[in-house]
């Protein structure tokens, strides 16, 4: 398949973004396929998954609970222990850290409002498969829409993300009370990416900031580098 | 068997739901000084051993309706059922 990686995008019964993250990624020279969650295989060639946001399975329980248990995640969970590279963003976050592929939770916003607002993310750290291109101290505009953002871990696994570089992104402003601030966290092995905020929404000038660019061109370049299964 | 499962935001973790249902009451003239809010499920499960229940019962908290990370559970076993 020319140059182009080509990226899973995993629809769950829920997902809203799942056609945002296909048309960012195709912008950005991907070859996005579609996935399904009963599916029990990623398709051939995948060099990289993306848990798009939304609120797969209504959010019962808890966001992101039962959607750990979609036969896809199988697949996904042997796709990340094998190197390949994750992006969960929004829900898709919220469902990797129910996995356990990421660390911490989601839990309701402080202020126990739906927040939908452009935020500023910094660059916290470059220790991830996803950050060639990124600088620590730069600063993304992109948008964020949830009801459960707020990022909690214990002290004991924050110091332990903090001093792992683990710690990805983390809002200049404290928007929704995520201990620490924190936006996005990676996995120990850096190839597992979750983050609040929606970069596939910030790709065109025209339609406001486009801070989601480096982001997903962080997983093209990822999705470049290793192995793809099937 | 039927079980009930309480699952309770751990003690020390912030309960936005919690803190609004504590203001709205206070709002109404009740003298609360706290409130907490958490998630019950009732389970009918298959089995009349009440040991075998709650094995597979703790087994279903930890693994699913409760997220150790944030939440504490308790498990009641209906008597005689």
């Amino acid at each position: 398949m020319s140059g182009a990686p080509r990226i899973a995008v995993i629809t769950f019964p829920g997902s809203n973004d799942d056609g945002d993250a296909m048309l960012a990624l195709e912008l950005l020279g991907a070859e996005p396929v579609r996935a399904w969650h009963a599916d029990a295989a990623l398709p051939d060639g995948t060099a990289g998954v993306v848990l798009p946001g939304g609120f797969s399975y209504g959010d019962y329980l808890r966001c992101g609970a039962i959607a750990r248990f979609a036969p896809v995640m199988d697949a996904v969970g042997a796709f990340a222990a094998s190197g390949g590279p994750v992006l969960g963003i929004c829900n898709g976050f919220q469902i990797l850290c129910e996995a356990g592929l990421l660390p911490g939770v989601l839990r309701l916003n402080r202020g126990q409002q739906f927040i939908c607002a452009d935020v500023t993310v910094r660059v916290e750290s470059t220790a991830s498969a996803f950050a060639g291109a990124w600088e620590v101290g730069q600063e993304l505009v992109i948008p964020i829409k949830h009801g459960e953002g707020n990022w909690f871990g214990d002290d004991n696994l924050v110091a332990a993300l903090e001093a792992g570089g683990q710690v990805a992104f983390r809002y200049l402003d404290d928007v929704n009370g995520a201990v620490g601030r924190i936006a996005g966290v990676t996995n120990e092995a850096g190839n597992v990416l979750g983050l609040m905020p929606h970069p596939e929404h910030a790709v065109e000038e025209l339609l406001g900031p486009t801070g989601g660019v480096p982001v997903l061109a962080g997983l093209i370049e990822a999705a470049l580098a290793p192995a793809t299964v099937g | 068997m039927k079980a009930t499962v309480l699952i309770r935001p751990k003690q020390g973790i912030l309960d936005p739901q919690g803190e609004a249902v504590g203001e709205a009451l206070r709002t109404l003239g009740f003298a609360v000084s706290g409130a907490r809010v958490g998630r019950l499920v009732d389970i009918e499960i298959d089995t009349e051993d009440p040991a075998e229940a709650q094995a597979a019962l703790d087994r279903m908290s930890r693994e699913l309706l409760a997220n150790p990370l944030i939440e504490s559970f308790t498990i009641e076993l209906e008597d005689g059922a």
